[in-house]
C-alpha cells in the first residue's frame, strides 16, 4: 500500500498538493496503478532522470504555460502571440512532443494588468509547476514576473521586441532587443534615402524612449541631426501640434514608435494634414501587420517598417507556416513580427530540452545558449549566450492591402546586445 | 426594566465583537492552516483592498460621501513604501552594470544622474513609514478642505475624486525617471536586509496584515460607536438639520476623508510588501471603482461585510479567471448586475435578512436588534 502511495505521489505532483481535484485525480489513479505489471514501474524511472525538480512531468505529458493578455487593452495584440504558440505546441504534439511526452497547455490571463501578471506566474510555477512558460507582451508585464520568475526558478519564453537593458537566467527573449532592430534600419535609409535629419516620436514610457535614445546616439555619431523629440501618453488620439512641428522642421525621416491605438489617430491625421508618405519617409518600429488591420493600409501605405519578420517574407518555412496558421486560426487573420517570436518558443524550448535531455529548469537555462532552429519562419535563428537570439533585421514597406513588401534585409544575423556600449 | 442606550450600545457591541472573534479565526487560523503559501499570501493581497473597503464603509456607508478616488490614497501609501523597498534594492553595489549606480534601474533608464529631492528622505524607513499615512492622509485634508467647505458633494464630489485619480495616474505615468511609469516600481528585494520574497516572509506578513486588519476594524468600530460617528449617519440622512444643530458639517466629513484615505494607504502600503511591487495600474479610475464594488458586495454599511465582500470578489476574479481564461469577465459582471439588482445591501444585507432572525431565535433573551444596524428603510433602498 505505502508503496502504492508514493507512486500515486509522484503522478499527482507531491503529496502535500493542495488542489483536491488533484488528489482525487491521484485516488483515481490507485487501482490502476495496483494493476501495473512491475516493468510497468520501472518505466517510469526515466521521469525521475529527466525532471528532478518535481516539474509536472509524467512519462507522458509536460505541462507548460501561456500566459497573456485575452482580456482587456492588450488583448488584441496579444491573441496574435497565443495562437501562434498554440500552433507550435499542435504542432510539437504531432511531432510526438517533447522528449516522448506531449505538450499540455495551462493558459492563464493577464487581463491586461501588471500585477495579474506576476499573480498568474506564481500560479503557474508554484501551483501548476509548469515546465516553461510561453507569455507576456509589454515592458511592463515582463518586468513584472521577472522577479517571479528568478525567485521561484521558472523559465519564460517572451515574445516582443523590447528595449533591452535586461537579461535573465530565467527568460528567452525570442523578439529583437533595441539595437538589432533599430542600427540597420537606420543605415539602410541613411544610404538609401540620404537622411540627415530626423524627426522622433513616440508613446511616452521605456520602450520608445530607451529605443530613441539609442536612434539618436546613433543619428549623432554619424554627424546627422534630430530636429525633434516628442512623447505622447499611452491611448493618446491628438497629433496634430506635432505634425505641425514636423512641417516646420521638414526631417528627412519621421521615425515612430507610437504604439497601440494611438497609431490609428497618428496616421489618420498625418494623412488629413497633408503629409504624403511616399514623398516624405516614414519609418516604424512598432507598425506590424495586426496594427495595420486598424490603421488602415490606404493610411499608412508607403512608411517603411523596420522588424525582422513580415508575413509576406518568401522562404519555405514561412510559406508553410502561414498556411498551417491560417489554417488553424482562419484565413482572415493576419501574422505579425511578434506572433512569429511567439512561434518561435516552443519550438525553442522543444529543441533546448532535447539537447539538454532535462526538464529541469536549470539544464535548459545552460543549454539554451547555441540552440539553432532551422524551421523559424523568418529564417535560420540562434540563441546567443545572452539568451537572445540572433537574427537578421528587415524593412518593409507597406501596401495598402495591409502587407509590407521586403525592400531590405541584411546579409547577416545580427548579434544580440541588451547592454550597448556607448549607446547608454 | 426599560433598555436604556448604554445597555442597547454594550449588547450591539457584544454582537459585533463576536462577528470580530470569529472574522479574526477565520483570518489567523483556518486560512494558514487550510491554505498554502501561495493561496495564503493571495489572501493577504485581497486582504490590503479590505482596508479600502472599511474606509469606505465609513466614509461612504456611514457619512454618504461617495468617494470614487480611493485608489489614489492606495496607491500613494503604496508608492511610498515602494520608494523606500526600491532605494533598499539599488544599493551601488546591486547596480553596478548601471552608467549611475546607486539610483533606481528605471531612473537610470531615462537618463536621470542623480537621485531626484523627494527620493532623498525614502533612504529612512520611520520616514517612509509615516509618509506612508501622513501623505495621503494631507492630499485627503486639502481635497477635502477645498471641496466640503464650499459645499460640494454627492455626484459632484465622486466625479471630482474620480478626476483626481485620472489626474495622479498621468502624473505617474508621463514622470517616468521619477515614478518608474507605466512600469511602476518593481523588483523590490528586501525590507531592512530581511528578505520579503521567501515563503517564510510573506507568512509573516500575511499575519502582520491580518493583525493590522483587525486592528482598524476596531479602530473603525470605535469610531462608529462614538459620537463622533452618530453624528456622520445623522448627516448622511439630513445634512441641514445638522447643520442648523450647530454642527460644523465640513469639518465632520473632511475627517471622515482623511481616515479613510489613510486606511486605504495602510492597505497600499501591505500590498506592495506582499507583491513586491506597485504600479500605476492601482491608481486610477478602474481600480477605485472596483474597490467601490468590493464595498458594496459586501454591504456599504456593514464593516465586516466589506471585509468578506473584498475576499468574496477577488476569490471569484481569481478562481473565474484560472478556470475560463476568456469568459470570465462576463461572469464578474453578472455577479455585480446581481449584487446591485438583488442584493442592494450586500452581503451583510444577506445575513441581516435570513440568518440573523434564525439566530435571534436561537438567543431570545439577546433582544431582536442585536447586532443589526439601525439602517432606516429609505437609504438601505437608495
Amino acid at each position: 500500500m505505502s508503496s502504492d502511495k508514493i507512486n500515486a505521489d509522484k503522478l499527482t505532483g507531491g503529496a502535500h498538493s493542495p488542489l483536491r481535484r488533484k488528489l482525487l485525480l491521484g485516488m483515481a489513479a490507485l487501482p490502476a496503478i495496483g494493476l501495473l505489471p512491475r516493468g510497468a514501474l520501472a518505466q517510469a524511472l526515466p521521469t525521475d532522470a529527466v525532471n528532478t525538480t518535481k516539474l509536472a512531468v509524467t512519462d507522458s505529458t509536460v505541462k507548460v504555460g501561456i500566459l497573456h493578455s485575452t482580456t482587456g487593452t492588450m488583448a488584441i495584440s496579444e491573441t496574435g502571440s497565443v495562437q501562434a504558440e498554440k500552433l507550435a505546441i499542435a504542432q510539437i504534439n504531432e511531432m510526438g512532443g517533447v522528449l516522448g511526452r506531449k505538450i499540455e497547455v495551462i493558459q492563464e490571463d493577464g487581463a491586461s494588468d501588471w500585477p495579474t501578471f506576476a499573480e498568474k506566474a506564481r500560479k503557474l510555477l508554484v501551483e501548476d509547476k509548469v515546465a516553461a512558460v510561453f507569455g507576456c507582451w509589454t515592458s511592463a508585464s515582463r518586468k513584472a514576473v521577472l522577479p517571479v520568475f528568478e525567485q521561484y526558478n521558472g523559465m519564460l519564453y517572451y515574445p516582443t521586441f523590447y528595449e533591452g537593458l535586461e537579461q535573465s537566467k530565467n527568460v528567452i527573449y525570442t523578439g529583437q532587443e533595441a539595437t538589432q532592430q533599430i542600427l540597420a534600419g537606420l543605415d539602410w535609409v541613411t544610404k538609401e534615402k540620404g537622411a540627415k535629419t530626423f524627426f522622433l516620436i513616440g508613446s511616452d514610457y521605456i520602450w520608445p524612449r530607451t529605443s530613441n535614445k539609442i536612434a539618436r546616439k546613433h543619428i549623432e555619431m554619424h554627424g546627422q541631426k534630430v530636429v525633434g523629440e516628442e512623447y505622447f501618453p499611452l491611448g493618446h488620439t491628438q497629433f496634430n501640434s506635432v505634425i505641425n512641428k514636423i512641417k516646420l522642421t521638414k526631417p528627412d525621416v519621421i521615425y515612430a514608435s507610437v504604439v497601440g491605438g494611438s497609431n490609428v489617430a497618428f496616421y489618420k491625421q498625418l494623412k488629413a494634414a497633408g503629409i504624403d508618405l511616399n514623398k516624405q519617409t516614414l519609418m516604424t518600429i512598432s507598425v506590424t501587420e495586426d496594427e495595420m488591420l486598424g490603421i488602415g493600409g490606404e493610411n499608412i501605405a508607403g512608411a517603411y517598417a523596420c522588424m525582422k519578420y513580415f508575413q509576406s517574407l518568401k522562404n519555405p518555412n514561412n510559406e508553410k507556416f502561414v498556411a498551417a496558421f491560417k489554417k488553424m486560426w482562419g484565413g482572415e487573420s493576419v501574422i505579425g513580427d511578434v506572433t512569429q517570436a511567439g512561434y518561435l518558443g516552443p519550438w525553442l524550448w522543444k529543441l533546448t530540452a532535447e539537447k539538454a535531455k532535462s526538464f529541469d529548469i536549470d539544464k535548459i537555462a545552460a543549454a539554451s545558449a547555441g540552440i539553432e532552429f532551422t524551421g523559424a519562419p523568418e529564417g535560420y535563428v540562434r540563441v546567443h549566450e545572452n539568451h537572445h537570439l540572433w537574427s537578421k533585421t528587415r524593412v518593409g514597406r507597406a501596401r495598402t492591402d495591409g502587407q509590407f513588401d521586403v525592400v531590405f534585409e541584411t546579409a547577416d544575423l545580427i548579434e544580440p546586445n541588451p547592454f550597448p556600449k556607448g549607446y547608454q | 426594566m426599560t433598555r436604556t442606550p448604554n445597555s442597547r450600545f454594550f449588547g450591539r457591541l457584544d454582537g459585533d465583537i463576536a462577528g470580530i472573534l470569529l472574522l479574526a479565526a477565520l483570518l489567523i487560523v483556518v486560512l494558514p492552516l487550510g491554505l498554502d503559501i501561495f493561496r495564503l499570501n493571495m489572501v493577504g493581497k485581497y486582504l490590503t483592498y479590505a482596508f479600502v473597503a472599511l474606509g469606505l464603509v465609513l466614509c461612504w456607508g456611514s457619512a454618504g460621501i461617495l468617494s470614487l478616488g480611493q485608489g489614489i490614497f492606495f496607491g500613494i501609501g503604496g508608492y511610498c513604501m515602494a520608494m523606500f523597498l526600491k532605494l533598499e534594492a539599488s544599493s551601488p553595489e546591486a547596480t553596478k552594470i548601471q552608467s549611475t549606480p546607486g539610483i533606481p534601474d528605471f531612473m537610470d533608464w531615462n537618463q536621470l544622474k542623480e537621485l531626484p529631492w523627494f527620493w532623498e528622505p525614502f533612504h529612512s524607513l520611520t520616514f517612509a513609514t509615516v509618509a506612508v499615512v501622513a501623505v495621503p492622509a494631507l492630499l485627503a485634508f486639502i481635497v477635502g478642505l477645498a471641496m466640503f467647505k464650499r459645499r460640494v458633494g454627492g455626484v459632484y464630489f465622486a466625479i471630482i475624486t474620480q478626476a483626481f485619480a485620472a489626474i495622479l495616474t498621468i502624473l505617474i505615468v508621463g514622470q517616468q525617471g521619477y515614478t518608474g511609469g507605466i512600469n511602476g516600481i518593481t523588483d523590490l528585494r528586501t525590507l531592512k536586509g530581511w528578505d520579503i520574497r521567501t515563503d517564510e516572509a510573506k507568512l509573516v506578513l500575511y499575519f502582520v496584515n491580518a493583525a493590522l486588519l483587525i486592528g482598524c476594524i476596531l479602530l473603525c468600530l470605535y469610531v462608529r460607536r462614538s459620537k463622533l460617528g452618530r453624528i456622520l449617519v445623522a448627516l448622511r440622512d439630513k445634512e441641514d438639520r445638522v447643520r442648523f444643530s450647530g454642527y460644523d458639517v465640513a469639518n465632520f466629513k473632511i475627517f471622515v476623508f482623511c481616515f479613510a484615505a489613510a486606511l486605504s494607504a495602510v492597505g497600499g502600503a501591505m500590498f506592495t510588501l506582499q507583491v513586491g511591487f506597485m504600479s500605476p495600474s492601482f491608481v486610477g479610475i478602474v481600480p477605485s471603482i472596483e474597490m467601490v464594488i468590493y464595498c458594496a458586495v459586501g454591504g456599504r454599511l456593514s464593516l465586516l461585510g466589506a471585509v468578506y465582500g473584498t475576499l468574496l470578489v477577488n476569490w471569484a476574479k481569481t478562481m473565474l479567471s484560472e478556470s475560463f481564461p476568456e469568459l470570465w469577465l462576463f461572469a464578474m459582471g453578472a455577479l455585480f448586475i446581481g449584487v446591485v439588482m438583488v442584493f442592494p445591501n450586500g452581503l451583510a444585507g444577506l445575513y441581516q435578512q435570513f440568518i440573523a432572525p434564525r439566530l435571534g431565535r436561537l438567543r431570545p433573551r439577546s433582544g431582536s436588534g442585536a447586532g443589526a444596524p439601525i439602517i432606516p428603510p429609505h437609504t438601505a433602498a437608495d
